[in-house]
């Protein structure tokens, strides 16, 4: 195994089940925030359920682990693939042959990294050990923080850009890739890109107005 | 045509390198990139000047040696050639171009435009071959049976000319479409499944070796490729590596 993760191969298999594994658990999330519509009753028992369930509570642990290992492997990846080329190009035009998301993923990934921290020091960190007595209240509050809100919003178009790339990347780096179902594969990635970057983004925006 | 050439110059492989400024004119827009060169070189022998020294042998598109940066993109502007099918139509009079040698740590500069591509050599003799019995007892090709559609998949891995423009183009310098390329054409036909495991086991082990980077799928080896090499076969590689692994 100490083989297998230390090949270039490998660890790109190890970014791609830790990036379908996020994925994941970005859909869950989701869910749980879509019962802010249901007003503070439904929400408070959704995240009460969500800080107490004994099999999310041992998940909690494993998706931290899924978090730290797709970091660490993705910054470690970046600094090879630099090294790669000690000698740059003066003129280089990579827009002709490549998206933009696929050449940026360390910065989104980055950005996205430091809105998770943001995100942990408001809302994890509050929840689990500050003196909240409603949910519920404190995020709908955070929502009527304009900048809070942008702040928002950004990181969610980042993580769409990061996940339209991300998404099909993974399938193909697991060696999941073949013509007749490839078209399927990354338009079920940009949909969901969609559905995580205005799923997330549009839950703000209406508590803001609200 | 009249144009401007901003070309990379270096003395040797421990020169550090800058790019020049050259004009040439008087080129005929039906000349191959490589024939639009050779102008140069003639002007600079004419000038008592050291010419410029680049990579070119068949200048049919097939043999792989030629290669070069060319505006930014991997044997120029156009899809599916090579440097030396590169034809001066495709620029216009009064343009800038810009030449460079592909870049990455594996693939070091010799001088000028040329690179040190033998990192694709130590990789093939990594384990891109099959291992078989040549005393003259050797089973008639048509006895083994392929499927028409492996056999063209395979045919078409095997026509990686080896130039190293994948290797050029991609952002993180990694030889995945050509690595994969050599496992694909193999493991698509009977007679490589006896070696598979190693092979590509022992081919990505040197490839690391080497100092090329990690694959990100963004694609741009697919798109630069004069040969068309998609990128099914690096999928078809991770396949192969993964099952190799497990066992």
């Amino acid at each position: 195994m100490s083989g297998f993760s230390s090949s270039s191969v490998g660890r790109k298999v190890i970014m791609s089940l830790s990036g379908l594994f996020l994925i994941t658990f970005l859909l869950v999330h989701l869910g749980v925030n879509l019962t802010l519509f249901g007003g503070p009753e439904l929400f408070n028992s959704a995240s009460h359920f969500m800080a107490t369930n004994l099999v999310i509570q041992v998940m909690q642990y494993v998706l931290a682990a899924g978090f730290i290992l797709h970091i660490i492997m993705g910054i470690n990846l970046e600094l090879k693939n630099r090294a790669a080329r000690p000698v740059k190009y003066v003129k280089n035009n990579p827009a002709a042959n490549s998206g933009w998301a696929s050449r940026n993923m360390i910065y989104t990934g980055l950005l996205i990294l430091l809105f998770i921290i943001l995100h942990l020091k408001d809302f994890f960190v509050e929840i689990k050990f500050g003196e909240v007595t409603s949910d519920y209240d404190l995020v709908t509050q955070l929502f009527k923080n304009p900048i809070y809100v942008i702040i928002y919003v950004f990181a969610f178009i980042l993580l769409g850009i990061h996940l339209s790339h991300g998404f099909q990347s993974a399938f193909t780096s697991i060696g999941a890739r073949k013509p007749k179902y490839y078209s399927c594969v990354k338009n079920l990635g940009i949909a969901y890109s969609y559905l995580i970057a205005l799923g997330f983004s549009i839950i703000a925006i209406y508590f803001y107005f609200a | 045509m009249n144009l401007t050439l901003l070309i990379w110059r270096q003395k040797d492989a421990r020169d550090k390198g800058k790019m020049v400024k050259y004009q040439v004119s008087g080129i005929s827009e039906h000349m191959s990139f490589l024939e639009m060169l050779d102008v140069l070189n003639e002007d600079l022998v004419n000038k008592n000047e050291e010419p410029v020294a680049f990579d070119h042998d068949c200048r049919e598109g097939i043999c792989g040696m030629c290669s070069l940066q060319i505006n930014g993109e991997a044997h120029g502007p156009d899809r599916r050639i090579t440097t030396c099918q590169l034809h001066m139509r495709t620029f216009k009079d009064g343009d800038t171009i810009y030449i460079e040698p592909f870049r990455s740590k594996a693939f070091p500069v010799i001088k000028d435009l040329i690179v040190d591509r033998t990192s694709f050599e130590r990789i093939q003799q990594a384990g891109g071959f099959i291992s078989v019995n040549t005393s003259g007892n050797t089973q008639d090709a048509n006895g083994i049976l392929i499927g028409k559609e492996e056999a063209d998949m395979a045919m078409d891995s095997a026509t990686c000319i080896g130039c190293g423009a994948c290797v050029a183009t991609c952002k993180n310098s990694s030889a995945m479409l050509f690595v994969s390329a050599k496992v694909s054409q193999y493991a698509l036909l009977p007679q490589g499944r006896i070696e598979a495991k190693d092979r590509v086991k022992n081919m990505i082990h040197q490839m690391d070796l080497e100092g090329f980077g990690n694959c990100t799928n963004t694609g741009a080896c697919e798109v630069e490729c004069p040969k068309g090499i998609s990128l099914e076969n690096i999928a078809r590689l991770n396949r192969e590596f993964l099952k190799a692994s497990v066992k």
